[in-house]
């Protein structure tokens, strides 16, 4: 079983293509076991009368899901292993072979070209269906239609919570009064229904408390990518780091164990001056540090964490790793205010945002980090993040006279992964920032 | 021997003009006539025109360029993978075609036109920019409020672009006005559906899309103008294959492109071409019954305007199906109309239209309804294709039907 | 005279370019097709380029005491033998190669015959040759490939009917042989062949003429033999630039070279476009030729020359007979998609509604162009002076039509450069990395290339860098 686990921190072609980053840190290994209970639990669920509820990432409800008493699986985090196992190109083709076309979202095609072949997960074993989908629709309008088509799948209730956009980067009390009504009025019984028992609020105020306690631990590492060197790669790196929190353990005793250990291993990077370690061991002496905006490919993720990697660039912030929620702007789960923070937890996940909120927060990143460049991969896959994107690149690149790049590919889609254009491109870019860098500028 | 004169060609000359006036010289003229009042546009799918037209502004559906404006600033802004309505409507905006507008509404359709409201943020910070987000919750307690809160905080907002503050009495005559537009719509629709000949699809499609530009007084001056004089337009019945075409809500196909499918052999008695126009379902029910629907009350005029979108919004790819079944309007629709086919238009990379076609593909297998599909962009200069497929199914459709 | 060597390994064509150590002159220029294998590519593109300097360099020789126009014919006629005395070396190679390859694929009872053919071949590509390199005789490629192909096509069927190998199994042989000699450098002494071609150049004159002649040409190349021409830097782009035998510390990303080279030929210059067959870039440098930002086309290959290419062939047209043919046009048909998956199609469905070729094909161009200008938009827009380069640069439509949309874009101020070398931009910029590189005392020769072409030893280092040139090593210091 152990040796069969795939997770988002150990997926199982690290093996073959190089090892995860820091495999010797307790911290990873802690994630692995984790990963590896939870799926466990999940292949006994059924039986053990567990009610399951799929979700998505951003603005997922995990602490409400789970003082409901069920079990979250969150199709996006089964795409991207497929997509890591060599799976994904298979499944889309299944897809498109029943009708999907080829323009739209390979997160989409790929899960359900894994439902066609028997839904077997991340792990090798199958995955229990859904007694519930909780559609929360948070800054990708593409979950609706996702959920749309499992529904006629699997035939089972779907919860809607309607997140409203942030179009000018802030939280009116009309949109936060919205989710609490949705939450209180149709989410929290939609729960209750299915799992056949009445929420316990305290029990969720208390996962809550937990929730915030990772979150500091979690920004503390996120913000460790301020020292020069960076004791971290906040992208390639950082995917690994928002694993749990990401997935079924925000608001568990678990993550914030692993939150804590992953911080003390981090400041014991930065005490000993120590670099982030790359797909192939210890990364060279920092020669660029970027931000990266986009999230990254999943087919080829090793390859093109080289590309990086053999340049000593190191990413020093993401956006993709802040999809989850933007603790790194101060927000936490709060137990006192337990459905309002969880409103505003939904309202918050970066893809939420705003164009113009999107610029200013790269912004702020490439300052704060000291970025000597950043880039953008565009996937083919996600208009929500990339509708905007050379906006995005032409604005930052004007305010703060640092050079973007460009690149594009695709989350799972093994065919919009071209590797030499795109090492082709980034080397081009890294020597352009040489070649400034030579020339004094900024 | 003269050919008998078609009366209604002066109208439907009319409306392709307005089709045409991509410059909107016909908002300037309105506006200077209107003492400088503003004008905004509003991005596919839906937005409600009355609520724009009683606070004295002139709402303007924006379906981008189609096949006449060259996309060169427009495609600086995005990438192959993302359809072609934003790159024009941007490259018109930077072009100055858009100069009459005060501002532009976007609804949220998809994550596209979601990002491009930030976009136009950026790029036109002297105008009015806002996102309408429609609700995707539809009970009155939730959606309802949250909806209603949007089109206040919108109306609000554009008292400062010199719009009047919203009144009620003057949204109830204005809802009254969109009410007795709606009505010829759907007149025009029975017209087209008894008598394509009467009607064609491309020339309807003319006839709403005039609506787009026009105050809605004047739109049903034209409408009323058309289904007056229809019955003496010089037609001939012929027999086509009676068909739907669903997916094109958004961008919108070349009008070359409805006449090829016309030519081609299909009768196309109906659509969802322009939806914004036509998105609710019937009449905004003022001061109707329409059950218990508290906090909101049918004899509020906003309320009315809420509920219409709630409890009648069109089955479409941008609305969630809450408890309905993905394909059953249009099965519906196709009975109700006596169509015998289905023809899934969509724009390419378009993924509300794109990710719904499957389950639309599965209601029609299962209600042994034939379709085929296609897809195309605004800017689509190649009908050939389109039209020998067009013609292959109108003629299996044919065959199929006889058998 | 010590030089340093710019290679720009193209998908189509590989480019070398030499300056000289002291002021970064342009010694030479050399192309060739960059064919299955880069390496041999790049090693010929130099020889080329070698060659083109050392020609450069009998030039001066020549025009030193005679009058121009003796000095030009004299030139033309012993540059004219030169290529004819090279092809015939490179034929000696065709020889021994269609030899192994009958020996290798032709069963030994039907060998005989293929023997006799692949000496009727050669005799004839010799006859070729002759009618080929004489003055004023029109040749469409100076590659050997396109040349002994061209002999071939004329001849094989009479060799077929001579000799009774069958006409097919006759090309098969001659494909398999040319590719084989297209995967090595011919290897000759440039020294030996210029005195040859200088004989040879000589027997065109008429005899009262030739004596003084013979003076002057002799002494001429004998001054050129006499110069050492010493690489000592080597810097490696392109398209396939991971593929050269070089170390990467001595490869640069084309895009830097691109702006570099067109900021060489026009240092006012602020943006470069250059469309190539694969893709385009759009690309913002400053004063000093760095570049600042750039954009290429996305995944999409829409609009880029190959595009054109499947054009070409759908109308069995020449690549360079588009631009001059859409220059006839008398009005722009509106052509919306570049793809080039539909370009076929496109045409076709235009042609049988009754447009002019002409028409189409302005629209095609102008649907190209409009997608260069919008990467243009995204890379920073056209400031002072745009430099347009790449093999869709030398087509007169698609200047045309740049010049009118920056003009309706930009401003009719805005100056539109464009180089009738502007192919050896990449390499060029190259070069002038490793001029960089050898003034910085970091200059780097790949012994394997060198090795590659004059079949040397691997440590043929020039020994003064400090490094042990031992055969193991990839690269030395020089």
């Amino acid at each position: 079983m152990s040796t069969q686990t795939a997770s988002l921190s150990t997926p199982t072609t690290a093996r073959a293509a190089g090892p995860a980053p820091a495999a010797k840190d307790l911290s990873q290994q802690r994630q692995k076991e984790m990963l590896a209970d939870y799926f466990e639990k999940l292949t006994r669920a059924k039986e053990a009368g567990q009610k399951i509820v799929y979700t998505f990432v951003p603005g997922n409800l995990n602490e409400l899901i789970a003082a409901a008493g069920m079990m979250n699986v969150l199709p996006e985090i089964n795409a991207l292993q497929s997509g890591m196992r060599g799976r994904s190109g298979g499944y889309i083709t299944e897809a498109e072979k029943h009708g999907h076309s080829e323009d739209v979202c390979t997160y989409v095609k790929c899960d359900i070209g894994m439902m066609l072949n028997g839904n077997i997960g991340p792990t090798g074993t199958k995955l229990p269906e859904p007694d519930l989908l909780l559609l929360s629709y948070t800054g990708c309008f593409t979950f609706m239609k996702w959920f749309e088509l499992l529904r006629e799948h699997y035939k089972c209730p779907v919860a809607m919570l309607h997140v409203p956009y942030q179009p000018e980067g802030r939280i009116t009390p009309d949109m936060r009064k919205y989710i609490v009504d949705q939450l209180e009025k149709s989410i929290i019984p939609a729960l209750e229904k299915v799992s056949g028992r009445k929420l316990d609020r305290d029990d969720l105020a208390a996962r809550m408390a937990l929730s915030s306690k990772a979150e500091d631990d979690l920004v503390a590492v996120w913000e460790s990518a301020k020292h020069t060197p960076s004791p971290i790669d906040g992208y390639f790196g950082g995917v690994y780091y928002i694993g749990p929190i990401f997935s079924a353990f925000r608001g568990t005793q678990g993550a914030v164990e692993y939150y804590r250990e992953l911080r003390a291993e981090v400041e014991e990077r930065i005490r000993l001056g120590l670099g982030p370690v790359g797909p192939d061991g210890p990364i060279g002496p920092e020669r660029h540090r970027l931000v990266v905006e986009g999230p990254p490919n999943w087919t080829s993720f090793f390859d093109f964490w080289r590309m990086f990697s053999r340049e000593n660039a190191v990413v020093c912030a993401s956006t993709y790793t802040r999809v989850g929620g933007l603790y790194d702007l101060g927000f936490r789960h709060d137990p006192d205010r337990a459905l309002e923070s969880l409103a505003e937890y939904c309202l918050g996940c970066y893809t939420n945002l705003g164009l113009p909120s999107r610029i200013d927060l790269l912004e702020k990143y490439i300052r704060e980090y000291q970025a000597d460049g950043f880039l953008i991969n565009s996937v083919k896959s996600c208009n929500s993040f990339s509708a905007g994107q050379l906006l995005i690149l032409q604005e930052l690149e004007k305010r703060t006279g640092v050079p973007g790049g460009f690149i594009e590919s695709d989350l799972v889609d093994p065919r919009y992964f071209g590797k030499a254009n795109i090492d082709n491109r980034l080397q081009s870019y890294f020597q352009m920032l040489d070649a400034r860098k030579a020339r004094g500028y900024a | 021997m003269s050919a008998p004169t078609d009366p209604c060609a002066p109208l439907l000359a009319r409306a392709e003009a307005l089709l045409e006036d991509l410059s909107l010289h016909g908002v300037a003229a309105w506006k200077a006539a209107h003492g400088g009042a503003p004008a905004i546009g509003i991005m596919p799918v839906f937005a409600p025109r009355p609520l724009f037209e009683a606070i004295g502004v002139l709402p303007v559906n924006i379906y981008g360029g189609g096949d006449r404006v060259d996309v060169i600033k427009g495609d600086a802004y995005y990438q192959s993978y993302i359809c072609h309505i934003p790159r024009s409507t941007i490259e018109m905006g930077l072009g100055g075609q858009l100069d009459a507008l005060d501002g532009m509404v976007f609804p949220s359709t998809c994550d596209v036109i979601r990002n491009l409201s930030g976009m136009w943020r950026m790029l036109f910070p002297q105008k009015y920019s806002a996102y309408l987000d429609l609700p995707q919750t539809f009970e009155a307690p939730l959606g309802g409020l949250f909806y209603r809160h949007e089109l206040s905080r919108i109306a609000a907002e554009l008292v400062a672009r010199g719009a009047r503050p919203l009144d009620a009495d003057r949204l109830r005559e204005a809802i009254i006005v969109e009410n007795r537009r709606r009505a010829l719509l759907a007149d025009l629709a029975s017209l087209r559906a008894r008598e394509p000949w009467r009607l064609k699809a491309s020339e309807a499609y003319l006839l709403t899309r005039a609506g787009a530009v026009l105050p809605c007084a004047e739109h049903i001056e034209l409408l009323e103008a058309f289904l007056a004089a229809a019955p003496e337009r010089p037609v001939r019945a012929y027999d086509n294959v009676r068909v739907i075409v669903l997916g094109a809500f958004c961008e919108q196909p070349p009008i070359g492109l409805i006449r090829t499918l016309e030519r081609s052999g299909c009768d196309l008695v109906d659509d969802d071409f322009q939806l914004g126009l036509c998105a609710i379902d019937g009449a905004i029910p003022l001061d109707e019954d329409v059950g218990d629907q508290s906090p909101l009350d049918t004899h509020d005029p906003l309320d009315a305007l809420v509920l219409s979108y709630t409890l009648r919004g069109q089955a479409t790819a941008t609305r969630y199906i809450a408890d309905g079944v993905k394909g059953e309007a249009l099965v519906n629709r196709v009975r109700t109309l006596g169509a015998e086919g289905v023809i899934l238009a969509a724009p390419s990379f378009c993924d509300p239209a794109l990710l719904d076609q499957p389950m639309i593909e599965q209601a029609l297998n299962d209600a042994g309804i034939p379709f085929t599909s296609f897809k195309y962009a605004e800017n689509s200069a190649q009908f050939q294709t389109i039209r020998e497929q067009a013609g292959a199914f109108s003629d299996s459709v044919k065959l199929w039907g006889a058998a | 005279m010590k030089c340093v060597v710019g290679i720009d390994l193209g998908s189509t064509t590989t480019k070398a370019v030499l300056l000289d150590t002291e002021e970064g002159r342009i010694l030479g220029q050399g192309i060739t097709n960059s064919r299955s294998n880069y390496e041999v590519a790049s090693a010929v593109a130099r020889q080329e380029a070698l060659t083109a300097a050392r020609f450069r360099l009998l030039s001066e020789a020549l025009h030193h005491g005679v009058d121009a126009a003796t000095a030009d014919r004299m030139q033309e006629r012993l540059m004219l033998a030169f290529r004819h005395e090279l092809f015939l070396t490179q034929l000696d190679g065709l020889a021994a190669a269609l030899q192994a390859t009958i020996t290798a694929v032709v069963p030994l009872e039907r060998r005989p015959e293929y023997h006799r053919a692949a000496e009727l071949v050669i005799e004839a590509a010799v006859t070729f040759a002759d009618a080929a390199f004489v003055p004023g005789a029109a040749r469409k490629s100076d590659f050997f490939k396109d040349l002994a192909s061209e002999a071939m096509a004329v001849a094989a069927a009479a060799i077929c009917e001579r000799t009774g190998v069958k006409y097919e199994r006759l090309i098969g042989v001659f494909d398999r042989a040319i590719l084989d000699v297209e995967r090595e450098v011919t290897a000759f002494e440039f020294e030996t062949l210029l005195v040859r071609a200088a004989r040879r150049a000589l027997a065109t004159y008429e005899p009262e003429a030739r004596a003084a002649a013979e003076t002057h040409l002799l002494g001429a190349v004998e001054q050129t033999n006499a110069v050492v021409l010493d690489e000592v830097a080597f810097v490696g782009t392109g398209y396939g630039r991971q593929t050269l035998p070089f170390p990467k510390e001595a490869v640069r990303s084309e895009i830097l070279c691109h702006g570099r080279g067109a900021h060489r030929f026009f240092p006012g210059t602020r943006t470069v476009l250059d469309i190539g067959g694969q893709d385009t870039k759009a690309i913002q440098v400053d004063e000093h030729g760095v570049v600042t930002s750039f954009q290429m086309n996305d995944r999409c290959a829409a609009g880029c020359g190959r595009y054109l290419g499947y054009i070409a062939d759908e109308l069995n047209l020449g690549l360079h007979e588009l631009g001059p043919l859409a220059l006839g046009a008398k009005r722009v048909v509106k052509v919306n998609s570049t793809c080039t998956v539909f370009a076929g199609a496109e045409l076709r469905e235009r042609l049988s509604v009754g447009e002019r070729r002409e028409d189409i094909l302005a629209g095609l161009h102008r649907a190209i162009m409009l997608r260069a200008m919008s990467l243009l938009a995204r890379s920073g827009g056209v400031r002072n002076q745009l430099t347009f380069t790449g093999g869709v640069g030398k087509n007169p439509m698609a200047t045309r039509v740049l010049r009118e949309l920056v003009t309706e874009s930009y401003s009719a101020d805005v100056d539109l450069n464009l180089h009738p070398d502007s192919i050896y931009m990449g390499a060029l910029g190259a070069a002038l990395f490793a001029f960089d590189d050898h003034r910085a005392g970091r200059a780097i020769v790949p012994t394997a290339l060198r090795a590659l072409y004059e079949k040397a030893e691997p440590d043929a280092c020039a020994g003064d860098c400090g490094c042990e040139g031992g055969a193991d090593k990839e690269s030395c210091h020089a």
